[in-house]
């Protein structure tokens, strides 16, 4: 039994290095994914303290808008365009409706709001696109599709064009988020806000542009990665589920980190791809779909803060 | 409506006509009226409770008064935001120091500095033209600041790591960064020592004689006040009653009697 469990995996993984490289491949993008809609939520608890319960559903409402826009004739890339412009549109109304009448209340009662933005969103979605499923416009959007084989390691590694560009432009995307919180004038005013609303407010800071640009670049976040998962799979409102993989990547990243959303979705990703190859079958298989819970819950043992979060300072 | 003149020394810059503020059943200000005036140090005082903070937070567009007329620099305000406050020349400090703890006391100086930075967003991304060059100049401003308030050794430390009385320190240093007009300070030297509260003093008297600053502050050392303040404005349960020089409030019979009790 400690044979199977501490020596058996990595025998496996020296003896057959290819499928190694194709397990961490595929984990590494599956970590990519989780990363981006973790981004969103931390994007958004920075700003205005709150858990976003409806990040998921806004993937897939943003997703949604996109294909059901193109299904209704519109080309694809002004489908794309009229979706950022629905999601500008989202962000401000949620600002003005949802939190604007909300300011000052406690936590608790934000994220409930969140709750019915999520209801909200999913009857909206449904009543204007229908319910039934839909299939990404990957090739409209000029998205690379098919795979390359590698050979190396005396195997043959494939590596789906689709997955590199998911790498690459959620790689762009981390980074250029990281240069505008750091470096401009309103990053630095959202890394304010985000420490404290009153005195944000009183050195001139309007709290109500920096959520409308919060939730903006939440909602756009959300797009892409609408795009990509709903490239991997289907569009449909079972997508919102994966919200709920967020939830670890957190707790390991910290929920007021960006690069913790990064390096927490890549280790969840891995993590769970690797678990599932080689120590998946001692169990009869399916750990994919709770191993990343229990690295969360480990953390919150040793590590509430996560591995990058603010850490708690209070003076008693 | 008439556009804000320029304003001379001793002109009215605040005027405040009859404000009362509720929440709900309760009073916190009744039928307030006072006036601030350029360049003078205002005091407002009174015993816990009698809605000190309250007048600050009218003042500030933090509360917004049920009746009452508030004029600033001649213009009568109608219901505004902090951040319009702020971008008309009203700063302030809070009474449980408010500062943006996870940043470091150069950035929390520096945001002070936002409704002054104006170059286009796209520079800012590159950091590079107008915006490098509007970063500098504002930098510099700010170490001015940091060199006036005297807390050049924790220029790059996290201020939620430094001790209360320099966290107030670090406050005013963000206020004084927005080139205030009017300078609004609640309890600025609650909880110090005697040594602090001698240097924040200081610091008080010097920016209202170096900027020209117009300043009103909350302070319950009754000490403070008198040496500090060119006039004193006395509130309890709400209500003014008192407004004046340091001398005549401090021979005011209603004055005493709620400062120290009345026998009923």
């Amino acid at each position: 039994m400690l044979y199977d469990v501490f020596v058996d995996p990595f025998v496996q993984m020296a003896q057959m290095p290819d499928l190694l490289v194709q397990t961490l491949w595929e984990g590494l993008v599956a970590g990519v994914l989780y990363a981006l809609i973790a981004l969103g939520f931390v994007l958004i608890f920075k700003a205005s303290g709150v858990f976003n319960f409806a990040q998921g559903i806004m993937v897939v409402f943003a997703a949604l808008t996109l294909v059901g826009l193109y299904e209704k004739g519109v080309p694809a890339f002004l489908a794309l365009i009229l979706t950022i412009g629905v999601m500008f549109i989202l962000a401000w109304t949620t600002e003005r409706v949802v939190l604007r009448p909300l300011v000052n209340q406690p936590d608790i009662i934000l994220f409930m709001a969140t709750f019915g933005l999520t209801y909200f969103l999913i009857g909206l979605g449904e009543f204007i696109f229908g319910g039934n499923t839909k299939t990404m416009i990957t090739e409209q959007l000029f998205l690379p599709k098919g795979a390359i084989d590698v050979s190396m390691l005396g195997g043959r590694v494939t590596f789906q064009k689709l997955d590199i560009a998911a790498a690459v432009i959620a790689g762009a995307m981390v980074a250029g988020l990281a240069v505008f919180f750091q470096y401009t004038r309103i990053g630095r005013a959202l890394r304010a806000v985000a420490d404290s609303h009153k005195a944000a407010l009183s050195v001139g800071i309007s709290l109500n542009q920096i959520w409308v640009i919060v939730w903006f670049t939440a909602g756009i976040v959300a797009l892409v990665t609408g795009i990509m998962w709903g490239a991997r799979s289907d569009v449909s409102f079972g997508l919102q589920v994966i919200a709920l993989k967020a939830l670890p990547v957190l707790i390991l990243g910290g929920f007021t980190s960006v690069p913790g959303a990064i390096v927490g979705g890549l280790i969840i990703g891995i993590g769970e791809k690797l678990g599932e190859f080689y120590w998946g079958p001692l169990v009869g298989g399916g750990i994919e779909s709770w191993l990343a819970y229990l690295i969360a819950l480990a953390f919150l043992l040793f590590r509430p803060q996560g591995l990058f979060g603010d850490k708690i300072i209070e003076r008693i | 409506m008439s556009t804000p003149t320029q304003l001379q020394r001793g002109d009215v810059m605040l005027a405040v006509e009859n404000v009362s503020l509720r929440f709900g059943g309760v009073k916190a200000i009744t039928d307030v009226s006072f006036d601030i005036r350029k360049g003078e140090i205002r005091a407002i005082i009174g015993p816990n409770g009698a809605g000190k903070t309250s007048m600050l937070n009218v003042i500030n567009g933090f509360y917004h008064p049920q009746e009452g007329k508030i004029t600033y620099k001649g213009v009568k305000r109608e219901k505004m935001r902090p951040f319009v406050a702020a971008s008309q020349g009203i700063a302030r400090t809070f009474q449980n120091v408010a500062l943006f703890k996870g940043m470091t006391t150069l950035d929390n100086i520096m945001v002070g500095r936002t409704l002054k930075m104006k170059s286009p967003f796209f520079w800012q991304i590159w950091r590079h033209g107008p915006a490098m060059q509007e970063e500098v100049q504002h930098r510099r401003f700010v170490e001015e600041i940091i060199d006036f308030l005297e807390i050049e050794h924790i220029r790059k430390t996290p201020v939620g790591k430094l001790p209360y009385g320099l966290q107030k320190r670090v406050e005013l240093g963000r206020a004084l960064a927005m080139e205030p007009e009017l300078l609004l300070l609640d309890e600025p030297m609650a909880g110090m020592n005697l040594e602090e509260k001698e240097d924040m003093c200081r610091f008080i008297l010097d920016v209202s004689s170096q900027y020209g600053t117009t300043i009103a502050l909350i302070e319950h050392d009754i000490g403070v006040v008198m040496d500090l303040s060119d006039r004193v404005v006395v509130l309890e349960y709400g209500r003014k009653i008192a407004d004046g020089t340091p001398d005549v409030v401090k021979a005011d019979q209603a004055v005493i009697d709620a400062y120290l009790g009345v026998g009923h």
